[in-house]
């Protein structure tokens, strides 16, 4: 399978990366090359094979259902590019 | 009984599926310690995993686990023992992570069906798909800067069920019963408040129209609807506009919609062709959430009687009239009301349940239901305890005070709020049965009133209550009515 | 008299604890060391004065008689660890100015037991890399440079292996004692190798994953970078633990790795698996490979032949797994929380600038692949897929180990290579890992220890890979191995002062 422009454009926009007009045709041979050379899997057999979950063998720990955290408000904006009267800020979404 | 909406060019059908978000009752969040108290201040119930801090790592809240099993308990689905949690990807200002964790191919809850009843008395069987568990987002808030939007994270990470339906739903009317009994369930089960109005539950729903027996149509998703009654709305909206498309030739989008609750309107959010690639896949930060069978089974014991098995024992085992029973259980906290009130009554009055219940249901509903709703208060804010209540019933049933007067205390006690034994001493209401006492008071009555009595004799037989009443008003409504008749009715016939 | 920089890990414990000398003095003659040692940018932040106060604690630690392997150790840390109020970018741009207010659980370990953090290393960008070219704050140089065939030393830059680049450089450099690393694909191991240096990524769950910035969740494991196998078994220690914020993490007894360190190992089985005999793999490297069976057998250990017939797949499915993973992980990096914000003339807009101007390029490309893998119609093909054939790989290996108790393999098919000679070819630049990223999707244990040298003099190791939680029996074999190789080459110094 490869990727052409089309779908370069689409994955960028769906990972939300802009990609300016002269990077994309390098964009493009770069994730083929990448593309094909992964390609070699197809030739393994793996019917029946469960696919893996996880490479430890212990169950998913489960914690109190107790309100430990949370609070510090101050905290948790510090890194904040954008915030206002204890909010977040991001430009207007418009809907 | 096939429901059809008539159209210009023939009938139509209408096809409901809904999901169904409800909130989890939990102290904390699904994957981190932070609280899921409702209102506080912006970002004060956030953590460094819910503002998905780098490095920052989910760890399950028991509680949720178990809130989901016993939800898919009481809508009686398969509970499977192994469940995966997938990453669900997409980018939103409230959508920190930049995925929301939540179970794709392996939910939680399978399926089940639930048996919904309609206005004509029918029932109908309507499928659940699945339940899974998932993580809330965050609240985008437009319309307090004029180039920025607000970001609260609070609700950011509070746990979800989905309750996804089959679409087996022909009209809003099942629709609407549908997302009631499912309300109903979880509060009975106690694992969501079902609290509509801070969004503990809503709605996506899903409609699409077709010809009677066709292959189903395209359908519209309408997103986020808060109330049963916008459910209905977009329901109703969205049928006719589907129709009018289909029917003027065209055809129906495959989209997202948005109800715009001041029109009772739909709008398109996004096309098919914008939809998202989710790009879901088992979130590597988590195992698969696995239990036993005997896990389950401990929480089924712990599960209360059900509306079903409890409308049915209210019927059969007490005799409460259907009627009665459908308004009693459809809110746990009313089946909750009246089954103390009538323990309270039997130990009381030393008479069986069954004897007693249909008096008590009649009163709930009718005389306390009536003050509530004046009082525009919930029965869990009830002015009257249920102390007092079987007090005043179990004076009705000693005969201690007759009907009319037990209006009346019960008028006081919401006033006043003391007890009926004691308004009803202080205010001389005991009813009057001493036979004596009750004949001086009829012959005074049949010697003031002899045209009366002529005319009664006469064969005006309709006169029987005119003198029961003066009666009744002499005493001020405190005579026992059946003595009355019993007395009443050799003096006049002479 | 040796340098105080010189001393291992060990050494400097048991100098301290004798009272020798402090940990201030050991500390402010690596401030020293990395004053001298800016040219090969093996720091992003040098952290001098949190260094010198968590020396003077740590000396009253030894003084009241509650030192632990670890106290009065100077250490670097790669920048991929959250350390709190102190820079913590996984050296992208894209978490420009980002101070956690969190400390991860691994240093917090470390911190508990007395260590002193000289500051935070260079890496590759969110640990995608394997030569530390794709740092937003710069390539790191490798301290060791070849020696030309009139002995004289080469001028050009080589790199230090990556991820964890600036960790080995620092450490090799004698920068550091030792350091934290991550290990992914090879992040600890590929870059040990190319310095001469011990590096351990121990079984996936050991060490809390909590507050390191992740790449990929279902790979990343932090280990220690040091100078000894001894220096390894100590710092292990430390690192290791249960967490109950890490979900993936397994609750296991820590042990004292350094008692696991017996020098005996007769009768372990040692395993030499066949496919890791690559075509075109260079004769130094294969002759390394047959002197290391050599010593083992001299050691008393018996060498049994393996296979594990999926090792060729191994690269390409790491190469679907990660970067599935991190095109989901790397999401969070939006403008909105913290790091950098590009505004655009939307939500969107912004999203987009932002990210198209925060990542490099390795990791915008890694991003692409991810999505794409995971996008609709193609999850099957490509990701589900390859979680299949890493269920294959990882039956390889318990395969094997019905048979043996070790693997032993090269560290990576070649020495390190010249600044900028693979940088324009991504799938050169994966083989690198090729012998390391097995190991790392069957989430074992796995040790490279140094081992010998290529014809130029650049340091080679050799790679074991032990049974999952067994640590111990990698350990005692890696310091067998490290004492018949009698690996004692340090670079020649060519930087600062001289």
């Amino acid at each position: 399978m490869s990727v052409d422009k089309r779908t370069v454009t689409k994955i960028a926009d769906l990972a939300r990366i802009a990609v300016g007009p002269d990077e994309l045709e390098p964009l493009v041979g770069e994730l083929n090359n990448i593309l094909n050379w992964i390609e070699q899997l197809s030739e393994v057999d793996t019917d029946g094979v469960a696919p893996m979950t996880s490479v430890v063998e212990v169950d998913l720990p489960w914690r109190a259902d107790k309100v430990t955290d949370g609070g510090y408000r101050d905290e948790v904006l510090a890194n904040a590019p954008g915030s206002e009267h204890g909010f977040f800020t991001v430009p207007k979404v418009i809907e | 009984m096939a429901k059809y909406i008539q159209g210009a060019t023939g009938d139509w059908e209408v096809v409901i599926g809904l999901e169904i978000h409800a909130q989890v009752s939990s102290e904390a969040k699904l994957f981190s310690g932070s609280s899921t108290k409702f209102g506080s201040e912006p970002n004060t119930q956030v953590s460094f995993v819910c503002s998905a801090m780098p490095g920052m790592l989910p760890v399950i809240n028991e509680e949720c686990i178990r809130q989901a099993v016993r939800t898919g308990l009481a809508m009686g689905c398969k509970i499977n023992l192994r469940s995966v949690f997938d990453r669900k990807n997409y980018f939103y200002a409230d959508l920190p992570q930049g995925y929301q964790i939540s179970q794709f191919k392996d939910p939680i809850v399978g399926e089940g069906v639930i048996t919904v009843e309609l206005e004509d008395g029918s029932t109908k069987d309507i499928g659940v798909e699945r339940l899974h568990l998932e993580q809330d987002a965050g609240k985008s808030m437009h319309d307090q800067h004029p180039s920025q939007t607000y970001v609260d994270l609070n609700r950011s990470g509070v746990a979800l069920m989905e309750i996804v339906s089959m679409p087996d739903m022909r009209s809003a009317e099942e629709a609407g019963a549908y997302f009631r009994k499912i309300r109903t369930l979880v509060r009975y089960a106690g694992t969501c408040d079902g609290n509509m109005d801070q969004g503990s539950m809503r709605a996506d729903v899903n409609v699409s129209v077709r010809r009677p027996g066709a292959e189903l149509g395209i359908r519209s998703e309408t997103k986020n609807v808060n109330s049963i009654r916008f459910m209905m709305q977009v329901i109703e909206f969205e049928t006719r506009r589907q129709i009018d498309i289909l029917e003027d030739g065209g055809e129906v989008d495959q989209e997202t919609r948005q109800f715009d609750p001041a029109t009772g309107t739909t709008s398109s959010l996004r096309s098919k062709e914008e939809a998202h690639d989710y790009r879901y896949f088992p979130d590597p930060d988590l195992l698969p959430l696995e239990f036993s069978q005997a896990f389950v089974d401990e929480l089924a014991k712990g599960l209360p009687e059900l509306p079903d098995a409890k409308k049915s024992r209210l019927i059969n085992d007490l005799g409460v009239s259907e009627y009665n029973a459908g308004v009693l259980v459809a809110e746990k906290e009313n089946a909750d009301y009246f089954e103390d009130l009538l323990g309270e009554l039997t130990q009381k009055t030393g008479k069986d349940k069954d004897k007693l219940a249909t008096q008590a249901a009649n009163w709930v509903i009718v005389d306390l239901f009536g003050a509530l709703k004046k009082a525009g208060k919930s029965i869990t804010e009830s002015p009257v305890s249920i102390q007092h209540a079987a007090e005043l019933l179990s004076l009705q049933v000693d005969g201690t005070i007759s009907g009319r007067i037990a209006k009346d205390v019960f008028e006081i006690m919401l006033k006043t709020g003391s007890s009926p034994e004691q308004i009803v001493e202080e205010k001389g209401l005991k009813q009057v049965s001493d036979t004596g006492a009750i004949e001086a008071m009829i012959d005074e009555i049949l010697d003031s009133n002899q045209g009366k009595v002529e005319q009664y004799r006469a064969g005006k037989d309709k006169l029987f209550g005119f003198f029961v009443g003066q009666v009744m008003k002499k005493t001020q409504g405190k005579a026992n009515p059946q003595v009355v008749n019993q007395l009443l009715r050799p003096k006049l016939d002479g | 008299m040796t340098k105080l920089t010189e001393l291992t890990l060990a050494e400097a414990r048991d100098g301290m604890v004798k009272g020798d000398f402090t940990s201030r003095e050991l500390t402010e003659q690596y401030l020293s060391n990395m004053e001298q040692g800016r040219e090969l940018n093996s720091y992003i932040v040098e952290t001098a004065d949190i260094a010198l106060n968590m020396a003077d604690k740590a000396d009253q630690m030894i003084r009241g008689g509650n030192a632990t392997g670890m106290t009065g150790i100077p250490i670097a840390v790669k920048d991929l660890y959250c350390t709190k109020d102190v820079h913590s970018a996984s050296a992208s741009h894209i978490l420009n100015g980002f101070k956690p207010k969190y400390e991860s659980t691994v240093t917090a370990n470390l911190w508990q037991d007395g260590a002193v953090m000289l500051g935070k290393t260079n890496m590759d960008e969110f640990a995608m890399g394997s030569s530390n070219e794709t740092s937003y704050y710069g390539p790191v140089k490798n301290p060791w440079r070849a020696t030309k065939e009139n002995g004289t030393l080469e001028t050009k830059d080589y790199v230090p292996g990556g991820s964890s680049g600036g960790s080995v450089a620092a450490v090799a450099g004698d920068l550091a004692v030792a350091a934290t690393g991550t290990d992914t694909g090879g992040s600890i191991r590929q870059p040990a190798a190319f310095t001469g240096l011990v590096g351990m990524k121990p079984t996936y769950g050991r060490c809390s994953r909590w507050g390191m910035i992740a790449f990929a969740s279902s790979l990343d494991q932090a280990g220690p970078i040091t100078k000894t196998v001894r220096d390894a078994a100590i710092m292990m220690e430390s690192m290791a633990s249960y967490d109950v914020k890490d979900s993936t993490s397994v609750e296991r007894t820590v042990p004292n790795y350094e008692h696991a360190l017996t020098g005996d190992i007769r009768g372990m089985k040692i395993g030499i698996p066949k496919e890791y005999r690559m075509d075109g793999m260079p004769s130094a490297i294969e002759k390394l490979w047959q002197q290391g069976i050599a010593w083992m057998k001299a050691a008393g250990a018996e060498i049994i032949d393996i296979s594990l017939p999926h090792t060729k797949y191994a690269l390409p499915t790491y190469y679907i797994v990660a970067p599935a993973e991190a095109s989901s992980n790397l999401a969070r990096y939006d403008g909105v929380k913290y790091g950098l914000r590009v505004e655009g003339d939307s939500l969107d807009g912004m999203y987009k600038n932002t990210r198209a101007e925060g990542f490099g390029h390795e990791v915008k490309r890694r991003i692409l692949i991810g999505t794409y893998v995971l996008s609709a119609g193609y999850y099957d093909a490509y990701y589900l897929k390859a979680q299949k054939i890493r269920t294959l790989i990882a039956q390889d290996f318990a395969k094997a180990y019905e048979k043996v108790d070790v693997i032993l393999t090269p560290t990576a098919p070649s020495a390190a290579f010249a600044m900028g000679e693979k940088s324009d070819d991504p799938i050169a630049m994966y083989l690198n890992d090729i012998f390391t990223v097995p190991a790392s999707l069957a989430g074992l244990p796995a040790i490279s220890v140094p081992a010998g040298l290529s014809q130029d003099a650049m340091p080679l190791g050799l790679h074991l890979i032990g049974r999952a939680f067994d640590e111990e029996t990698i350990l005692r074999a890696a310091q067998v191995l490290e004492h018949a190789a009698g690996f004692t080459a340090k670079p020649k110094v060519w930087w600062g002062d001289k």
